[in-house]
This record gives C-alpha cells, structure tokens and sequence, in this order.
C-alpha cells in the first residue's frame, strides 16, 4: 500500500522528538554485545588457524567469503598475505602454508 | 518483515523442523541472500530488530530490505552498522566524553558534548551507504564482507557544522586536510586504526557535520554513539563512529584506509574489465545515483492488471530529477511520480502504477539526477565492489 502521508507525519513526530535533544545527558552506557554464533569449521591446521585468526575477528569473516574453483589457494594466500603485510597479524611464517590449507579445504 | 526469498528459506526450514523438533529455533534465525553462500543468521541486538548478521566480531548487521519500503527514513532500530576493527567502544560515558580538535590550529580545543549541544544545531536528511553496499552481487565476486542492498540508510541528523568547531580552533596558514579517529580501534598494535581524512575546503564546506542526534533520538551505540560525522553525498567509511578526535594538517594524510584502502579506479566510470586490475587509483568519494523497487519482490506472483510501484532513488548530492520504470527491456520508459523531497542528500521516494498482461515480466527502474547522471543497464565493475549502481531488475509473473 502507498501512503505518502504516513512519512509526513512520522517526520512530524521526528520533529516533536527533536525538541529533547540535548535536553538531558544520559547515564554511562554499557553495550551488551551479543556472543559470537559462528564457529570455525573442522578442517586440516584447525587448531593453526584458530589460533591466528580469531583475536582479530569471528569465523564468519571467513565462512561469508565467495566460495567456487577461483577462491581455493591463491585467494585464500593473498587474504592470509594481506592480514600480515596490511593488518599487522603476527603470524608464524611457518604457520602461513597451514592456515592456507585449512582455509581451501574447508571453505 | 522479511521478503520471499528469505520466507522460502523459513518455509524450507520450518519443513524440516517437522521431522526434527529442535532445528525450530535455528530455523527462524536464517536468512539466504540471492548469491552464492549467502546464508546468513537473523539476529537480534540491543537497540536494533532482527537484522541480516554478516559478521560478529566486528559487529556488521544489514537491514533487511522490505524495511526500506517502510517510508523515507530508515529507523535508527533498522540502521546497518560496519565496524573495521574489534576493538568497538562498549562503555561509555556521556559526561566523560570529549572530542579534541588539535593540530594546524591557533586554539587547540576539548569540547564536551554539553559544549556541543550548547553550539547552534542544523539538520539535515542524508543517505549513508556503505561502499561495498551490494558486494555479493559482483560478478566475479570480489573478497570482502559480502552485503546484499541492505548497508544503507537515510536519516535525519541533527548536530552541529564541522565548520563551527573548525572556525572555533581556528585553522593555520597551510592547513590542507582535516583527519577524523574515532574510539573504536584495532585489537593489535600492529593493525592501522581506522582514521579518514577529507580536504580542507570540504571539511569547511558548512554541511559536513558532527552529530548527535538520528531521527529525534541519540545514536544508537552501533551506529556510532555519542558523536559521529555526518559527509553528506559521500560513502559511510568516511562518517567515522565514536569521533573524538579531529586533526588538522598541512599535508595530505597517508594513512592506510586512504592511502590503500577505499580505493577507486582512476578511471571515467571508477570502473575496469571485470577481473583485472586497474592502473591508477583515487579514494573512493561521492555515492553513485541508485534507484530500487521496494513494494515489488524478485520472483513475485501478481495478478494480472495494475500493479503500483514503488520505491527509493537518491544520489551523491546532485539530486533526484527524474525515477523511470521499463517493462519492455528500455525501449519505453514511463516516468515516475516522486514523493516528498527532503533535501538533496535523502532518499527520494517514487510511485507509478504499471499494467501488467498474464505472463512473465521483467520490471526494471532507472534515476536521472539533475546533473544529469544515470544508472548503467549493465552492471560495471571494480576489483574492491564498490560503487554498484546497476539498473535493478524484479523478475515477476502475472498470473
């Protein structure tokens, strides 16, 4: 359904709101992040990769990415070559080929 | 609300809850996206409804689409968030906050959002989009965090000019660039924080503004509580969250998100053959004109007659002249009534009723904006999936 003056009175009340801003400063916040959800899924250098990838970021950074013949290898070296080279992760140069593997044999 | 493709994958999962009771739960809690491995989970956060989890750490959330049928503005419940880095401001206290504005400066200064709030305040309606809003849909697909048309939005930002505090410290000779951090940073030393940087003619151009206010309320945590900077017509990465800080400099800032990241082709289109590698590069600036059906579902069943349309279009600050819609391919375009205008800078609603004979359709909506900018019938490409501003098409069947 098409009704355009639901917007004009919702902005309306947008602007009624707008009158509290600034009125009151609000308490100390403490934001409740939900946990993670996605898990790194079983694989060769499991543990390898585990170890290296998650202070920085969850599973599902990896789990998301395009899947098919063209994101195997060399894909998966350039992305563990820019986390070094770019992002400053300190990985092993002898755990690399490992995370490698893990990644274009699971994902 | 979620559209069909989502609804065919509950349908498909509450199936399968029959046989297996406890996969119920799970089941409400996915999405699929219309790519490859595009499943996502549906998750719910504090001060945000069920949005399309991308990532969890760092937080990325998209909105899901049929929102964006809802109306001009997207509520502040429904606003994407994309954070670089893991480090996200979790407690933080009003009171305490302050944002220094230090550098090329004669009066280098520490203002608390009371001082803030004291400084006259603006308005403004502007779109904020991710720059890789749409990634998944790039063919070939490209790394990176992979959206569907849901990492944007459009609010009404209540704050004040960067130009007043700037005006307030008082620039030096050769002051050439304004850089802007924000309290969310990397979890290793090693790792480049997350800092943008605009030209000093922009900074002062009256509009980009630092905000404290989303449609009439504060900003929600994710999205970049207490302060954030609103740059009209430009890319979310550079509308940094949690800003406290604000640098003036007398050189143009080499650091890595705009040295190396965000970065577009140097080309006339910021595009090149899809799966090769541009020679130059620019960073990534104004949002390219984009036009969606919102009320109308790729893959929908309508009846047969008059079906009326409509959606959104807006662009990089030129403004909306002109939303078409083709049901023959582009031979005859057939203009579009537009909603409110709310500024340049918004969303801009459009609606048209379209007559539609028993059979397969396939409807397709085009923006002109008033420099006269449109949309490409064919999508173009860059290495990073940026930009995507392709002609949509909504596959429906009149029966």
């Amino acid at each position: 359904m098409i009704r355009w003056h639901s917007l004009a009175l919702l902005l309306a009340t947008a602007a009624v709101a707008a009158f509290g801003l600034g009125a009151t400063i609000a308490a100390p916040i403490s934001y409740p992040l939900p946990d993670e959800t996605a898990a790194f899924k079983p694989g060769p250098n499991l543990e390898v990769a585990q170890n290296n990838c998650t202070a920085c970021h969850s599973a599902d950074y990896i789990q998301t990415q395009p899947r098919g013949p063209k994101f195997k290898k060399d894909f998966w070296a350039a992305e563990v070559t820019k986390m070094i080279k770019v992002y400053g992760a300190p990985i092993d140069e002898a755990d690399v080929p490992k995370i490698v593997e893990y990644l274009a044999a699971t994902y | 609300m979620l559209d069909r493709r989502e609804m065919m994958t509950r349908a498909a999962l509450a199936a399968l809850a029959t046989g297996f009771g406890s996969v119920r739960a799970f089941a409400l809690d996915t999405v699929t996206m219309p790519y490859d491995n595009g499943e996502r989970p549906l998750v719910r956060y504090p001060q945000k409804r069920p949005m399309i989890g991308l990532t969890s750490r760092p937080p990325q959330l998209e909105t899901p689409f049929s929102i964006f049928n809802d109306g001009a503005i997207t509520p502040n419940n429904a606003f994407f968030v994309r954070y670089h880095l893991a480090g996200v401001p979790l407690d933080i206290d009003p009171d305490k906050f302050t944002l220094e504005i230090k550098g090329k400066v004669d009066r280098p200064l520490k203002l608390s959002l009371k001082d803030i709030r004291k400084l006259k305040a603006v308005e403004l309606v502007a779109v904020n989009q991710c720059s890789g809003n749409s990634r998944g849909f790039s063919n070939p697909r490209v790394a990176g965090g992979q959206l569907g048309n849901g990492a944007m939005g459009n609010a009404r930002w209540h704050g004040v000019p960067l130009k007043t505090v700037l005006d307030q410290a008082g620039l030096q000779q050769g002051a050439k660039q304004v850089t802007f951090n924000g309290m969310d940073g990397p979890v290793m030393d090693t790792t480049p924080d997350f800092v943008k940087a605009l030209d000093i003619d922009h900074a002062r151009d009256g509009e980009v503004m630092l905000a404290y206010g989303m449609n009439g309320d504060d900003l929600p945590v994710l999205n970049g509580f207490p302060l954030r900077l609103i740059v009209p017509g430009y890319y979310g990465t550079y509308w940094v969250k949690h800003l406290n800080e604000i640098t003036v400099i007398d050189s143009a800032f080499d650091g890595f998100w705009m040295k190396s990241a965000y970065r577009i082709p140097d080309t006339p289109n910021n595009s090149v053959e899809p799966g090769t590698a541009p020679k130059a590069t620019i960073p990534i600036n104004r949002l390219t004109i984009r036009s969606f059906i919102t009320n109308v579902i790729d893959g929908a069943t309508l009846k047969p007659g008059v079906t009326p349309l409509k959606g959104i279009a807006f662009d990089g600050g030129k403004g909306i002249k002109e939303v078409a819609v083709t049901i023959d391919g582009g031979k005859t375009w057939m203009p579009a009534k537009l909603g409110r205008d709310l500024g340049k800078y918004s969303f801009r609603e459009w609606k048209l009723p379209v007559k539609l004979a028993a059979g397969s359709h396939e409807l397709r909506v085009r923006a002109i904006n008033n420099a006269g900018d449109t949309q490409p019938m064919e999508p173009l490409w860059n290495p990073a999936g940026y930009l995507r501003n392709v002609v949509e098409t909504v596959r429906v069947t009149a029966a």
